[in-house]
């Protein structure tokens, strides 16, 4: 018997020692951790993906990184959680990471029932399909017939199933668990589409054999907000992750970048002034320090340099800006001003 | 021998003749091929067709892994055609080590932090220091051997890999009475030591046995626990790695062994318990273990990725790798369960019998009579259990943990290698690995099957 | 107590209470039930905290909700995109089955093969089975099942060049098109004389084995029933105007059409599980051979049997009885293993109910124990048709 209470307590011990608070203050938390705890995917490139030596980058990686330099006002002070599509609302929930910035599409019923807030959309994407050149296919309407694959539990699997039915066209699915198995079976040529987020298909053709014999088609069957994802009922956190978001948009706009961050400090601009910290206490209003947003331009960059580093033109995955221009640019990226 | 007992019979011969080499065809190579291989016409047919099989899969096999391979580049271009943008000529198909020696860092050490990883060759250093010597029978101190192995190699360990340093914050008070710290922690572990001090004085007085002994034990029992707590709270300098970043052979091992480790005495607790004469005992340790041999492992891992973290309090959560391995500790509990008592089994009643006519408790006697001779038994049956879980662990990837398979896998994603013979050469050399492990494991569990045949006989 | 016979025993009644087996059994039970009580009282509530604190509906409503996916394989259950989440679970139940079995025999017919090959007086057949053991078991299945599924699909050609099989239809990496037969009328009959064929077969096997029993003489009873399963339904066939015919698959753009389909996730995890398993199942057949007394096989050598009807008729039979009980162990496992699916694409139970759905309606509770019912019930389904075989081929003892 003593043996069993012994266990038992051992048992009762782990579970407090291993008990980290998700109380209410998420900034509190994180503060007296000394870094942001954040959940991303299992390797995305351009949007979260680990390098050889295990570093991570992406435009989900950038965006907590520019939490983690708000709060601390150094970018490095990061964590990454690598979660699979089934897991990370419950790792959110359950409080495991801090945000969730993992290409999550933002719909009603995740934002509504889950317990969650999305903070922000730093990437308007849409389902789209890739095909072979050789198939000679010009447009999704002529895929019926085809077999399409794709990952389980994703809104992906839904909206291909809605779209083929819409169109009244046959189609055969072939869902896999992990994206890296999606994509082996489509190279090795089991499938004649492969469907996915339009961004993911620039990002996974380039793990694809000859990327060059393979073409994204034009249509696009969804709407696919992407955002950060933070818990439900703490509102001051979830300001500084959507305030984070829309400080690198206003920087884009007021042309205040990383390399002149700090000698714009001395421009006359009031909303630069107000952007950067030099006036008004914007950032005391949400718990940080008043040169939050200086501090994520500086370190991080504005939404254009993070956009350009790891989707833009000049990288591998070549996405133009589209969609996710400035608004100004005709494009859907609109932040609120700071004052 | 001397001539007088022998008749004079010139013509009978006094020694024999020496026997005739047999004729060519029995003896030889020519011979063995005869009986072995042609002896009768579907012998010969089958021998045909096998010989056939090892020329339809060896050759091809070799030559992709050795004579086609590339063994030296830098990128892709090394092992892609030049269709393909690479320099090998059209048709090519063979292995490209380069790029599993670009690699093997990571399939070793996940995302380990680089300048780190001596921690980790400490820890295999150190557990193989110990294994060694308990899994050659001849060595002497087996017991100390074993206290290290399980008592001090997993504190080490565990401190070593994550840097230890653990928040004590306390977990007994709530909150609003002290506020959460060390000295809460330690106010708390008091609490609790008070306490159980306490049920063992009830116990043993309710017992009429002297309380004194039983207290002790459980007072030195608690302190072994203090301090290895403090230990884990103990800050070495080591810089923490977050479970997020093991990966790797690593994280296969890791829960390989923590999983049988922890398995050994969960299971032995249940085998124990199906065989009491309790009903309630019994009936709970058959549920227990049929219903975890009942479900497939991978249902257990969803399980502990999707719904332990529903049973949990608000705010209490379980690192990704901890709840993994809680589901393979108690599903290969279940399976450890029956291996032992399959042991207990096997034993004579005249054990139980002859135990409890030295007047021994119930636990005196499983301690010192049945459960050393079952154990000794069943050793074969546990290193086979544990090859089954290490090859188990690959499972884990499916639930997004990175462990070897899972690290191979994930390399593919990393387009400087990209190529139509990356896969195929990351799946050869993890088949490879686990062949290795588990052939060289079985080969264990052959070699001690036979000691305690004979020990028996 | 050993002191329970004397009767005067008032002298230390708390002693006694405490000391007495019964009691403390009681004690120790009580305290038993009590903590797993209060473990799943715990978990309940916490999980309903925590449930309705995340807004995530409970109860099994969500069977009737429509599913909205599509699932390619689903060839006995009929299912659309607008069948519900009950619906799922049965084609997911359906394909888990269907690999099961299809694994089941396989996997036996290759264990046996492989481990009877391993026995063989033949160098190379016994060492080439060994190797086969040594190799297939060593290696996880679940590195198995992306070896076979992903090196197969590599090998197969592609969907617009399949390899043409003639009358037997179509290969390429989409899958095996095979010929599908179409029923004219007049068919039934085919069918008919099929059964009359069989059930012909069975009388004639048992009156076969009564009189060799009584009289000692033998009927070729194989060949008379492999000829008359044969030449019945072909004579029926003929006679009712072949109304027999076959639908070829025809290549198209995006692959072949028509005729029936076997899925290469289909094909892989039935090769890779059947494989990996008949292993385990080869050396439960050696053990089960090698555990038969040499003298058995001398005697039957001594009677004149040949080393074939030796194996069939003396030693397998014999061998049944030590063979069965951890076979059924092996068929246990390969249908637990069947769930490795999820990780191929073939839509088995776990893939499409505890994966799909799961994700798609968040109900983690109900979902995984609907998913680890299915799996027990399968187990116990299972293990009691196993014990029946086993008590039917147990030793009778007179």
């Amino acid at each position: 018997m003593t043996k069993k209470i012994l266990s038992a307590a051992l048992g009762l011990t782990v579970a407090g020692l291993l008990a980290s608070g998700a109380s209410a203050a998420t900034l509190d938390d994180v503060k007296a951790k000394g870094f942001v705890q954040c959940g991303v995917s299992q390797g995305l490139p351009g949007f979260s993906n680990p390098d050889a030596q295990g570093n991570w980058t992406g435009i989900d990686v950038d965006l907590c990184k520019a939490v983690a330099a708000a709060v601390f006002g150094d970018a490095s002070k990061v964590k990454f959680t690598p979660l699979s599509a089934k897991e990370r609302f419950t790792a959110l929930q359950s409080g495991e990471v801090d945000v969730l910035s993992r290409n999550t599409t933002w719909t009603m019923g995740r934002d509504t029932s889950l317990g969650l807030n999305f903070a922000g959309v730093n990437y308007y994407d849409g389902q789209g399909f890739m095909v072979r050149k050789s198939l000679g296919v010009k447009s999704a309407l002529e895929l019926s017939g085809a077999s399409v694959c794709t990952n389980t539990g994703t809104t992906t699997e839904l909206n291909v199933a809605d779209y083929f039915r819409a169109n009244k066209m046959e189609y055969e699915i072939v869902a896999f668990e992990k994206a890296d198995e999606v994509v082996s079976a489509y190279d090795a040529g089991r499938c004649d589409v492969y469907t996915t987020d339009q961004s993911g298909l620039y990002a996974q053709r380039l793990k694809l054999t000859n990327p060059d014999e393979h073409v994204v088609l034009p249509e696009i069957i969804s709407k696919e907000p992407l955002g950060p994802v933070v818990r439900q009922g703490d509102d001051q956190w979830f300001n500084i992750v959507k305030w984070t978001h829309f400080a690198m948009i206003n920087a884009e706009e007021l042309g205040v970048s990383k390399a002149n961050a700090e000698e714009m400090k001395g421009s006359d601009n009031p909303e630069i002034k107000r952007l950067l910290g030099v006036e008004g206490e914007f950032g005391a209003a949400i718990g940080l320090s008043n040169d939050w947003a200086y501090q994520i331009v500086s370190q991080v960059g504005n939404y254009a340099e993070v956009f350009n580093a790891n989707v833009g033109p000049d990288t591998p995955l070549a996405i133009a800006r589209g969609t996710n221009a400035l608004w100004s640019a005709g494009g859907l990226q609109y932040a609120p001003p700071i004052r | 021998m001397s001539q007088s007992n022998t008749p004079r019979t010139s013509f009978v011969r006094t020694e024999m003749v020496g026997a005739e080499p047999a004729p060519a065809s029995e003896v030889g190579v020519v011979g063995w091929m005869r009986h072995h291989l042609f002896s009768s016409i579907p012998n010969t047919i089958l021998t045909i067709f096998a010989i056939y099989l090892v020329w339809v899969i060896v050759p091809p096999l070799l030559d992709f892994a050795l004579f086609s391979a590339v063994w030296s580049g830098e990128n892709r271009e090394a092992c892609t055609t030049l269709v393909q943008g690479g320099v090998q000529l059209d048709g090519w198909a063979g292995a490209c080590w380069p790029y599993i020696g670009d690699y093997i860092s990571q399939f070793i050490y996940g995302r380990y932090p680089f300048d780190q990883i001596w921690r980790v060759n400490l820890v295999f250093f150190l557990f193989v220091v110990g294994l060694v010597p308990i899994l050659i029978p001849s060595v002497p101190y087996k017991r100390e051997n074993a206290i290290y192995l399980f008592g001090a190699f997993p504190v080490l360990a565990f401190i070593l890999l994550s840097g230890g340093n653990i928040d004590l914050n306390g977990f007994l008070l709530p909150d609003s009475v002290m506020a959460p710290g060390f000295a809460k922690f330690i106010v708390d572990f008091l609490i609790l030591t008070a306490v159980f001090c306490l049920i063992g004085y009830g116990v043993a007085r309710g017992t009429d046995s002297p309380p004194m002994p039983m207290m002790r034990g459980i007072a030195m029992g608690f302190a072994i626990l203090l301090v290895v707590i403090l230990l884990f709270g103990a800050d070495f300098g080591l810089e923490t790695v977050e479970t997020e970043q093991w990966g790797g052979l690593l994280v296969t091992l890791v829960i390989a062994v923590t999983g049988i480790t922890a398995s050994l005495p969960i299971g032995i607790v249940l085998a124990l318990g199906r065989r009491s004469q309790m009903p309630a005992v019994r009936l709970f340790s058959v549920i227990f273990i049929e219903f975890w041999r009942g479900v497939p492992l991978i249902t257990v891992l969803f399980m502990s990725s999707v719904m332990l973290p529903l049973f949990l309090p608000e705010g209490v959560t379980f690192d990704k790798l901890l709840r993994a391995l809680i589901g393979v500790a108690l599903f290969s509990a279940a399976y450890m369960a029956e291996v032992v008592r399959g042991g207990i089994q096997a034993l004579p009643k005249g054990q139980y019998e002859g135990a409890m006519a030295l007047g021994l408790s119930y636990w005196q006697m499983m301690q010192f009579i049945i459960l050393p001779q079952a154990l000794k038994l069943v050793i074969p049956g546990i290193v086979n259990s544990f090859i089954a879980l290490f090859k188990d662990t690959t499972l884990v990837l499916i639930i997004g943990l990175f462990d070897f398979l899972g690290m191979i896998q994930s390399s593919y994603s990393d387009s400087t290698w990209a190529s139509p013979v990356q896969s195929l050469t990351g799946y050869l050399f993890a088949a490879l690995v686990y062949w290795l492990f588990c052939f060289s494991m079985s080969r264990y569990s052959l070699f001690m099957e036979k000691r305690l045949d004979t020990s028996r006989r | 107590m050993a002191v329970a016979d004397t009767p005067a025993e008032a002298g230390a009644p708390k002693a006694a209470i405490f000391n007495d087996p019964k009691v403390r059994g009681a004690v120790i039970q009580i305290v038993l039930i009590g903590l797993i009580v209060f473990l799943i009282w715990g978990m309940v509530s916490n999980a309903a905290t925590n449930l309705a604190r995340q807004g995530i509906a409970s109860g099994f409503g969500f069977l009737n909700v429509t599913a909205g996916f599509g699932i390619n394989i689903s060839p006995f259950v009929d299912y659309a995109e607008t069948s519900s989440y009950g619906r799922v679970y049965f084609v997911g139940l359906q394909n888990t089955l269907i690999i099961s079995i299809a694994g089941i025999f396989l996997a036996t017919v290759i264990g046996f093969v492989v481990g009877v090959a391993r026995l063989s007086n033949n160098w190379v057949i016994s060492k080439l089975a060994y190797v086969y053991v040594e190799v297939m078991r060593n290696v996880p299945l679940l590195l198995w099942i992306f070896i076979w599924y992903f090196s197969v699909l590599r090998l197969l050609p592609d969907k617009a060049n399949p390899m043409n099989l003639g009358p037997l239809g179509l290969l390429n990496i989409a899958g095996y098109y095979a010929p599908k037969p179409i029923w004219g009328e007049g068919a039934i009959w085919i069918g008919a004389a099929l059964i009359v064929a069989i059930v012909a077969s069975l009388v004639l096997s048992s009156w076969a084995k009564r009189r060799q029993l009584a009289t000692g003489e033998q009927f070729p009873v194989f060949w008379t029933a492999v000829g008359m399963i044969v030449v019945l339904p072909l004579i029926a066939y003929f006679a009712s105007g072949m109304p027999l015919s076959f639908e070829m698959p025809t290549a198209s753009r995006f692959g072949p059409r028509g005729g029936m389909r076997v899925y290469p996730e289909f094909l892989g995890l039935l090769v890779a599980l059947s494989t990996y398993t008949a292993s385990y199942i080869a050396e439960i057949v050696r053990a089960g051979i090698l555990a038969i007394s040499h003298g058995q096989t001398e005697a039957s050598h001594a009677l004149g049997l040949r080393s074939g009807p030796t194996l069939r008729l003396v030693v397998i039979p014999q061998a049944m009885r030590v063979i069965i009980p951890p076979m059924t162990n092996q068929y246990l496992n390969l249908t637990k293993n069947s769930s490795l699916a999820v990780a191929i694409a073939y839509p088995d139970l776990v893939s499409v109910f505890a994966g799909t759905t799961l994700n798609q309606t968040g109900q983690a509770v109900e979902v995984l124990l609907m998913t680890m019912l299915t799996y027990l019930a399968l187990s116990l389904i299972t293990s009691l048709f196993m014990n029946w075989f086993n008590a039917k081929m147990a030793l009778v003892e007179r």
